[in-house]
């Protein structure tokens, strides 16, 4: 009963003055890591809609898409978030690779989307106050796209979580990854099946406690 | 024919971030690949790219980029202090930055201490250069 008047207190006055902090949140990584997957995931769980068009065609988001006032509950606590979805960041993009999917024209206009879609990636790196990096984890986690994303989001001293992406394929594995970075927190999670979330958000709480 | 070149620091040193960028990309667009000494910074990287996205048009694809480096994870205090000296001195001159374009280099692939390149061939194949 307490409980209940007590969280009806904090909703009622965080309401009247507006002080409920937004924690700006991005998630970065290479094409096809699994960003949108993970970021509808938890526009789902918790707000009930998803956010990102998803497909298996790389550069699929190519535009930054935000889904304000995110409220994420664990073992009493709660944290609100903009949930920002990015396009993620590649250093190469060529519209040959995506002919196998659509005619010429369509892929050149996608290529060039796509290259604008990096640009805004990178620029929106000040903006965010915290990062969760996302990482095929059946893939080579030494790639440089997570090198620079990890490197610059450490010379700006934004939190950062890395998720470990695609645990449920055979090739997945978190280890490998937890190797290349061992000064991060690392949580492997398939956001397609919603694979270990309850770690995710707990480790989520421990950093922006 | 494949070209490479190498950029010592003291080429880069005086250089800013601009300046730096427009060096490396010049060369990678002449379709040779770059062997630097030392790294960018982390900021100089990500401009790197974002520079790479505005120039991508039907003759340059972008670029396949790496750095190796010496981790200082397991080095006594006092070989830190003294390599942190000579890096405030000197600069930092510690490791090694590969960038090339995507239409000459296929992959990179890299571990710690090993960079495996991966090269388009006539006959299409990859081809692997290790260093």
């Amino acid at each position: 009963m307490l409980k209940l008047i007590t969280e009806y207190l904090q909703s009622f006055f965080s309401q009247l003055f507006g002080s409920k902090k937004k924690i700006k949140l991005g998630f970065y990584g290479a094409p096809n890591a699994g960003k949108s997957t993970l970021a509808n995931r938890i526009c789902k769980d918790w707000v009930g809609e998803e956010l990102s068009t998803v497909s298996k065609i790389p550069h699929e988001t190519r535009n930054i898409n935000i889904k304000e006032s995110v409220t994420v509950k664990h073992k009493g606590k709660e944290l609100t978030f903009n949930v920002v979805d990015t396009p993620g960041i590649a250093t190469k993009i060529d519209y040959e690779d995506f002919l196998k999917f659509m005619n010429k024209s369509e892929a050149k206009v996608r290529a060039k989307e796509a290259t604008k879609g990096v640009i805004e990636s990178i620029k929106w790196l000040d903006n965010m106050d915290g990062v969760v990096v996302v990482l095929d984890s059946t893939l080579n986690p030494y790639s440089q796209v997570n090198i620079t994303v990890i490197g610059n989001l450490a010379a700006r001293k934004i939190p950062v979580l890395l998720a470990a992406n695609k645990i449920d394929m055979k090739k997945g594995s978190v280890k490998k990854v937890e190797a290349a970075f061992p000064q991060y927190k690392v949580v492997g999670i398939s956001a397609e099946k919603g694979t270990n979330m309850e770690e995710f958000y707990s480790s989520l709480f421990k950093i922006f406690k | 024919m494949l070209t490479l070149q190498f950029v010592p620091y003291s080429d880069m040193e005086a250089l800013n971030t601009d300046e730096r960028i427009k060096k490396l990309l010049g060369i990678v667009k002449s379709k040779s690949i770059v062997m630097m000494q030392g790294r960018l910074k982390p900021a100089e990287e990500s401009k790197l790219i974002q520079e790479t996205m505005e120039q991508i048009d039907k003759d340059f694809k972008g670029i396949e980029i790496c750095t190796i480096y010496p981790e200082d994870k397991e080095m006594e205090a006092v070989r830190k202090i003294k390599k942190e000296f000579f890096r405030f001195v000197l600069g930092n001159r510690d490791g090694m930055t590969i960038v090339g374009p995507s239409t000459v280099i296929k992959e990179i692939k890299r571990d710690p201490n090993k960079i495996q390149l991966y090269t388009f061939s006539k006959d299409s194949k990859k081809s692997k250069r290790r260093r």
